[in-house]
C-alpha cells in the first residue's frame, strides 16, 4: 500500500532558484538560507521518497485568467519547467506519477472536493524552486512529482479550514492505492509577505514563528485563521500559507518535528522551513 | 447583498478580488502576451501601438506606458501579471517592490535585510503610527 512517511513546508521564493541556477548559495546573502536546507538534504536523501505530492501555486504562469481553477491535480506524465519571462530555469523535466494522480483525484472528488484535472501544463518557480532547495542540481529529479496547484492569486482562495480538511482526503486517498510507495507531502509557498503597493515588504516574524510553533501539535487552530487576518498580519502574499495547511491535514494526527529553519529575507519574503514525520 | 469585504481597511494593500479581476482583465491578459517573446519585441517596440490592440481604457493603457504600477494595481492588475511588464524590462520583484513604497531600491534592500517592514502601525487604515 501506498503511505504517506512526512511533510516538508518550505517558501519557493524565484529568487532562490535563481541563487541555484548562477552558483551564488555561498554568497553572505544567501547562505545562512541555504544552510538552513543542509539537514532536509540529507535526511531525504536516506528517506528516498518515491513521490512528492507537491502543493503550490502557480503564479500567472500555466493559468492566466483564461482558467482559475481552485484546486488542480497534475496527472500527465511530465510537466515541463516554465518560461516565465526570462526562459526556463535550466532544471531536469518533472516526472509525474499519473497513476497514483489520477487514482488521487478519483478518491478526493469522491469525497466533496471538486479537483480540475491537468494533463497538459508547465510548472514554475512555484513547484521548481522547493525541489531546488531539497535535492540541489541533479541531471534528473530522483523522485517523481504530482503537482497540486492552489489558487492564491485570484481572491477568494480556499480557506484554511478547507485546505486542511482538503488534505484530510489526500491522506485517505493515498492510503488506498494499491502500490507499495513512500510518497512525501510537500507545503509551499510564504511566509509573510507582501509584493504589491505601499505596504510592500510587510514581514511578520512574531507571528511566523507562531505558525511554525502550532504546525506538528495544533494544527486545528491554525486551520481557524480567516483570510483577513493572513492578510492583516502576513502580507497580502501571506495567504500562501494556506498551502502548508494541506499538507499538515494529510499527515497523522501525530507527527514529530524533525527539522525547521526560519530566516529573513528572500528577496522580499520571509522563509520558512519544516519538516514533518508521521508518527507510525 | 453585498460580499464581505473586510481588506478594504487595510492600508496600501489591493486584494485581487472578482471585482478587480472584472476591471483588469484585458489588462492582465495583455500581460501574460509578454510571456511571448516576439510580442515582447512588439510591445518594445512601439509600446503605444501594441497596447492599442488590447481593449483596455485609456487609463490602464497610460498607466502601464508610465510603468506606474500602483496605478495599474488600482485599474484591476494584479501584480503576478504585472511582473511581465516588469521582467520584460529586465526589473526584479525587488525594483518593483521599492518602485511602489516610494523607496530607492536600495533603501528597500536595506528596510528587507533588517527585518522588512513591521505590521506595527500598517495594519488598519488611519492607524497611529
Amino acid at each position: 500500500m501506498a503511505r504517506i512517511t512526512a511533510g516538508i513546508g518550505a517558501s519557493h521564493v524565484p529568487l532562490i532558484g535563481r541563487a541555484v541556477d548562477t552558483g551564488d548559495t555561498q554568497s553572505d546573502y544567501w547562505k545562512p538560507l541555504f544552510d538552513g536546507f543542509d539537514f532536509t538534504k540529507k535526511w531525504i536523501a536516506e528517506e528516498q521518497p518515491d513521490v512528492i505530492f507537491l502543493v503550490y501555486n502557480d503564479h500567472a504562469t500555466a493559468f492566466s485568467l483564461d482558467m482559475v481553477p481552485t484546486f488542480a491535480i497534475g496527472c500527465a506524465e511530465e510537466f515541463a519547467p516554465a518560461d516565465e519571462g526570462f526562459g526556463p530555469r535550466p532544471v531536469p523535466m518533472v516526472e509525474g506519477a499519473p497513476d497514483l494522480a489520477w487514482h488521487v483525484a478519483q478518491s478526493v472528488i469522491q469525497q466533496d472536493f471538486d479537483l480540475t484535472i491537468v494533463n497538459k501544463m508547465d510548472v514554475d518557480h512555484g513547484l521548481t524552486v522547493p525541489l531546488s532547495l531539497m535535492y540541489g542540481q541533479p541531471k534528473k529529479w530522483p523522485v517523481k512529482v504530482i503537482p497540486f496547484a492552489v489558487n492564491v492569486v485570484v481572491y477568494p482562495t480556499p480557506s484554511g479550514r478547507r485546505c486542511y480538511n482538503l488534505g484530510k482526503a489526500i491522506r485517505n486517498a493515498v492510503k488506498s492505492f494499491d502500490e507499495d510507495l513512500n510518497v512525501q507531502i510537500w507545503g509551499t509557498g510564504g511566509m509573510s509577505h507582501q509584493l504589491q503597493g505601499p505596504r510592500a515588504g510587510l514581514i511578520n516574524q512574531e507571528w511566523d514563528k507562531r505558525f511554525l510553533d502550532r504546525l506538528a501539535d495544533k494544527p486545528e487552530e491554525l486551520a481557524d485563521i480567516a483570510h483577513i487576518e493572513y492578510i492583516r498580519e502576513t502580507g497580502s502574499e501571506g495567504i500562501e500559507m494556506v498551502m502548508w495547511l494541506v499538507m499538515r491535514g494529510a499527515l497523522s494526527d501525530k507527527v514529530t518535528e524533525l527539522h525547521r529553519h526560519y530566516h529573513v529575507p528572500a528577496s522580499n519574503t520571509a522563509v520558512g522551513h519544516i519538516v514533518l514525520e508521521n508518527q507510525s | 447583498m453585498a460580499l464581505d469585504k473586510p481588506y478594504k481597511d487595510v492600508p496600501g494593500t489591493t486584494i485581487f478580488d472578482s471585482k478587480m479581476a472584472r476591471k483588469g482583465y484585458h489588462l492582465n491578459q495583455f500581460c501574460m502576451s509578454l510571456m511571448n517573446a516576439e510580442n515582447r519585441a512588439r510591445f518594445k517596440d512601439d509600446e503605444r501601438a501594441y497596447l492599442s490592440e488590447w481593449p483596455m481604457n485609456e487609463e490602464q493603457r497610460q498607466a502601464v506606458l508610465d510603468r506606474d504600477y500602483n496605478a495599474m494595481l488600482a485599474l484591476g492588475g494584479n501584480i503576478y501579471f504585472l511582473a511581465k511588464i516588469f521582467s520584460s524590462d529586465g526589473k526584479s520583484f525587488q525594483y518593483a517592490a521599492a518602485l511602489m513604497t516610494g523607496m530607492s531600491e536600495e533603501e528597500y534592500k536595506a528596510m528587507m535585510v533588517s527585518g522588512g517592514r513591521s505590521p506595527d502601525g500598517n495594519r488598519y487604515i488611519g492607524e497611529n503610527k
